[in-house]
Parts: structure tokens; C-alpha cells; sequence
């Protein structure tokens, strides 16, 4: 693996010249057609599937020597997941990493849209572990197929019709489907549906990569996503009703934390830079003194 | 939505036209014969029985003209269009609107792992309504005609008895307000009891809403109630057409003679 760290242009970013062309026509292709996935064939890469092979692939297909990489797992910069991320790219592609979401050109996300708003120019890639909205009803792959290519997603409406039958509302928290410019109807990944709003109009390039699945799908910049829902149950994009205990944020998506064992709680920002930054401005939460 | 009713179909063209023209159809498994030749015409209204002995091409005709397999030759015209020219995406919207199936094993009708209100409301959602309360009211006025208590809304079909697995899937066909309905063996696998409420209630039903129906079954009673005309199948082709009583009274063909006499002797 030590030839891996050289910055010689065909090892840059570990995948080779034709791997990558072959990633990149999969990713132009589903920048084509926003919302539709792409089959490609995924690469065996240095890290389990769960790791979000999908996602560091289509990572490497992008990458240019002049990129500064942020990776964030859960909203956090510095999980193992996002550590080692972030790590092998420094080590393979040898490009400037940030947690700065302002200062990112590529962002690889798992499970969350970063609180600062994207620009133009900047690439979104998110981990998808499973890519088929439609999976979760009918689990045939040719079936599911035929249901995209003739755009019959009524079966998408009776997963929403069965969360509501059972919980008294749409009970889907997290990879809530959303459908494309009127088109195709796509698994957001498991982003919390407090993202999803942040899907639709955003100026930066989504790119949505499915390693075991071997699916690559994609949004251009501005492309229209309208989460699924009822007349009479609409979508909402709800997040637990505190503000930062940290920063103060009433805005941000929260994750609870268990703070001792008398299960004392905080909520903090999930977005560990989104958090940061506010503190270095002097927003304090309840618990939070400025940093 | 564009949901038709047999008076619609009647005023535009009138009860001389018939619903579904059926020529000349075949369906070949490699060499061996799934049905040959088969031609007739189903009009508003009517309910059309096939019958004939196992292996004699009852459920492979059926599936050809739902559309679940494709003929090899023929022609089949539904409501005076062309259903083999037509696009996979038309044939599909037709078989969620206009047309149901009912399939013998309720199993391969329902979805299990959705409740009865799931799955009687997929129909209504795959054509368009978005609102969960007129679904749902829907689901459980459903559920009523083919009398299943409201409460078992939210069961899952699992939980159902055969006989209420098979109300079930009536249910989640006809919601739409189908002019068309296959029924492959619907009482078959069912105890006599069940079968003859079943029997009653599709009666009821077909009346009710003026279908049109093509029924297989291989049980002369279920023709002798529901049947108008009646189709007898040997080996792939049909051998006796006509109305159903004088088919039953007066048999022409051996074979159906020898239907009509083996059931006497039950
Ligand atoms: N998928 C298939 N592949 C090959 N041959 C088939 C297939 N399906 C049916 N056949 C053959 O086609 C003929 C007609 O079968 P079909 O199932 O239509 O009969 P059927 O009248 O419905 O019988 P049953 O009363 O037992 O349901 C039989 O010879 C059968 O073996
Ligand atoms: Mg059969």
C-alpha cells in the first residue's frame, strides 16, 4: 500500500484512469437524468461496505489535486468513520482537507446535508447504504425497475399509508422519499427528513453513491425535490423542539446526548462545524460557554 | 382519475359492441400448447365461465388476455382498442383502471406485509389519491362489502382466514371501479362452506356493479350461479361455446358430457 501515497496521476486517489472514467460517465449520466439510478460496477475498496464504499468511490472519481475534502458522518467531522474517510483521501489523493463546510470544494456526508447553506461549485457525495425507495415493498429488482421506467409509485404512498395507519402520522423520520422534478421518486439516503428540504433548489452538485448496491444517482444543482405526503398529512420537517444546549441554535438538527449515569440529557448540534462556528461568534446554548 | 361505469360504456357504444374481442389467440410453451385458437367476445355485463379439465389452458388463456404473458398470435380488442399494439405503460394503467385480477391464491394478489386498509387503498393511490382520510374511508367501506368488520382495518392479511384473504383481494380489485375482472379460480382451495358465502357475495357484487367478468374454474357449480356463457377447454382449444344452461343441459361435445355427467355423479 505505500505506493498508494504517491502523488504519480494515475494511483491519485487510489482508483485507476479507467475505473474513474467509468464512474464519472455513471455520475454524468445521472446528472442527466436527475433522480434516476445509475448501475456502475463498484470497485472492491480498502474498507468495509458499511463504511460507505459508495460514497468514497464516487469521492475519488471527483476529486481534483486542487479539492479540499470535508467528510462528516452523523453531522461530526470526526467520527472513526469520517477520521478514516477523510485520512485515506489526505493519504491517496495527498488533497487539503477542511472541516470548514465554507471552505469544502467535495463534502462526503453520511447521514446528514451540512447547516450551512451549500454554493455553486461545491459537490455534495452521500453514502447510500440502500438506494431503492421501492425496496421496502416489493423487493423484486426487475419489478422495481418496471416501476421507475413507467413511473408507477402509488406503492410509495402505501408505505406513507401504513405509517399513518400505525402511528397516527408518517412515522418515516429518516430517508423519506422524495420525488424529482415530477419524475422519479428517489431515497434521499438515511438523511433525517429535517434535510430534505435542503435537497430541492440547492446551488451545489448532489451526487448519491451505493457501494454494495452499485447504484449511482445525482442532482444538479437547483434540481426540484418534494418529499412525498398526504393532502390531509403533509410533510413537515421536524426536529426535536430544544435549541442547542451548546450553541443556542433553534434551527439545527440536534442529537440528544445521555450526559452521566443519572441520564442527565443535553441536545447538541449534530453539525459539529455548523455548532463550532456559532460558539466562536459568542452564541452560547444552556450548558455551552463560548469557546 | 378516469374511472369508467358499464352505463358510460353502454352509452358510447352501445350493448351490441362488445367489451373485450378476443381472436385467434395463441400461446405456445416451446412445442407444447398453452391454448390455441381461441375467439370469442365478452359484452358489457357479462360474466363468461371457462372450464375444462386440468392442463386444458384455462389459466395460460386467462393470463394472456390480462396480459400477464404475451400471445403468440392474435388479436385481443378491449373497449374497441388494440390491447397487444398497445404500450407497456397504457396495458399497465389499464390492469390498475379498468381492469382486475383475481387470482386463486390470494397470497399472489395481496401484499402480506400490508395491512387490509393498505391494501385495498394501493389501487386508489397508484391512480392518484393523496388524501389518507377519503383512502381510508374507502378501505373500510370496501372492507364492508365484502364483510369484513372495520376494526380488522389495520390487520394485516396474515391474520385472515382464507375465505377472508380471498374478500380481501375482491376488495382490493374492484375499489377502482373495474368494467373488467379475471377471476382464475377464485373458490378453489376454499372449504364448501366458505366457497358457497364467497360464491353469494361475488353474485352480489357482479349484479351490483354491472362487471363484465371472465371466470376460470373447473367447478360446474360456480358456473351454473355466476356464469351467462359459458366456454368449455381441451387441450388448449375451445371445443363448446354457448349460453351456460344449454351448454350444461345439453352437452354437444364428449368431453363436456363428460364433465356435466361426472359432477351428476357427485
Ligand atoms: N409456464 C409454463 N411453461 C411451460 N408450460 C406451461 C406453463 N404454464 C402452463 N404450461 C402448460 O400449458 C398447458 C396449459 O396449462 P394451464 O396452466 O393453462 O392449464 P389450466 O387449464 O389452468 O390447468 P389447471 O386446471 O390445472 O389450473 C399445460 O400443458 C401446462 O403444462
Ligand atoms: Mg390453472
Amino acid at each position: 500500500m505505500s505506493d498508494l501515497g504517491s502523488q504519480g496521476d494515475y494511483t491519485f486517489a487510489y482508483l485507476d484512469e479507467q475505473t474513474k472514467r467509468m464512474i464519472r460517465r455513471a455520475i454524468l449520466k445521472g446528472i442527466a437524468i436527475p433522480g434516476y439510478q445509475v448501475p456502475f460496477a463498484s470497485r472492491e475498496m480498502p474498507m468495509p461496505y458499511g463504511w460507505g464504499t459508495g460514497g468514497v468511490q464516487v469521492t475519488a472519481a471527483c476529486l481534483t489535486p486542487e479539492d479540499r475534502l470535508k467528510v462528516i458522518d452523523q453531522g461530526a467531522d470526526d467520527t472513526t468513520n469520517a477520521v478514516s474517510i477523510r485520512r485515506f483521501f489526505q493519504r491517496t489523493a495527498g488533497v487539503a482537507v477542511t472541516e470548514a463546510t465554507t471552505e469544502a470544494t467535495v463534502i462526503q456526508t453520511r447521514h446528514r446535508i451540512p447547516e450551512t447553506p451549500l454554493r455553486e461549485g461545491q459537490v455534495l457525495v452521500y453514502q447510500v447504504p440502500i438506494p431503492e425507495p421501492l425496496r421496502f415493498l416489493e423487493p423484486r429488482e426487475t419489478e422495481t425497475r418496471k416501476m421507475h421506467e413507467l413511473e408507477e409509485y402509488g406503492l410509495m404512498h402505501v408505505k406513507l399509508y401504513e405509517d399513518i395507519a400505525r402511528h397516527g402520522q408518517i412515522a418515516t423520520s429518516y430517508a423519506y422519499p422524495v420525488k424529482i422534478e415530477g419524475r422519479y421518486v428517489m431515497d434521499p439516503s438515511p438523511i433525517p427528513k429535517f434535510d430534505n428540504p435542503k435537497l430541492s433548489g440547492n446551488p451545489a452538485i448532489q451526487l448519491f453513491g451505493a457501494g454494495r448496491e452499485q447504484r449511482i444517482y445525482a442532482l444538479p444543482p437547483w434540481t426540484e425535490a418534494v418529499s412525498l405526503d398526504f393532502e390531509d398529512h403533509p410533510f413537515t420537517a421536524s426536529k426535536a423542539p430544544h435549541d442547542c444546549d451548546l450553541c443556542g441554535a433553534r434551527d439545527s438538527y440536534l442529537d440528544e446526548v445521555i450526559t452521566d449515569d443519572a441520564g442527565r440529557r443535553m441536545f447538541v448540534c449534530s453539525d459539529t462545524d455548523f455548532c463550532a462556528g456559532r460558539r466562536a461568534k459568542g452564541h452560547t446554548g444552556r450548558l455551552g460557554d463560548p469557546a | 382519475m378516469t374511472l369508467h361505469t358499464p352505463e358510460f360504456s353502454q352509452k358510447i357504444h352501445g350493448p351490441d359492441q362488445p367489451l373485450l374481442k378476443v381472436e385467434g389467440l395463441t400461446k405456445r410453451y416451446g412445442s407444447r400448447i398453452g391454448c390455441a385458437d381461441v375467439s370469442f367476445d365478452l359484452y358489457p355485463g357479462e360474466v363468461l365461465g371457462i372450464v375444462g379439465e386440468s392442463g386444458s389452458g384455462k389459466s395460460t388463456l386467462l393470463s394472456c388476455l390480462a396480459g400477464h404473458q404475451r400471445a403468440d398470435l392474435g388479436r385481443i380488442a378491449y373497449d374497441g382498442r388494440d390491447v397487444l399494439a398497445m404500450s407497456e405503460t397504457d396495458r399497465r394503467r389499464l390492469s390498475r383502471t379498468d381492469w382486475a385480477y383475481v387470482h386463486q391464491n390470494p397470497r399472489d394478489g395481496l401484499r402480506m406485509g400490508v395491512s387490509a386498509g393498505g391494501n385495498v387503498g394501493e389501487r386508489l393511490m397508484a391512480v392518484g389519491a393523496r388524501h389518507y382520510g377519503q383512502i381510508r374511508g374507502k378501505a373500510v367501506d370496501w372492507l364492508g362489502r365484502v364483510e369484513i368488520a372495520a376494526d380488522r382495518v389495520d390487520d394485516r392479511p396474515s391474520a385472515f382466514s382464507g375465505g377472508m384473504q380471498q374478500r380481501l383481494q375482491i376488495a382490493r380489485n374492484l375499489v377502482t371501479s373495474p368494467r373488467l375482472v379475471f377471476m382464475d379460480e377464485p373458490t378453489g382451495g376454499l372449504d364448501v362452506s366458505v366457497q358457497a358465502r364467497l360464491l353469494d357475495l361475488l353474485r352480489g357484487l357482479v349484479r351490483d356493479l354491472g362487471l363484465s367478468v371472465i371466470i376460470v374454474t373447473h367447478d360446474l357449480a360456480v358456473v351454473r350461479l355466476l356464469a351467462h356463457r359459458l366456454m368449455v377447454m381441451k387441450s388448449g382449444r375451445v371445443v363448446e361455446q354457448g349460453l351456460t344452461d344449454q351448454v350444461l343441459d345439453d352437452p354437444q361435445h364428449a368431453y363436456t358430457q363428460l364433465l356435466v355427467s361426472s359432477v351428476l355423479q357427485v
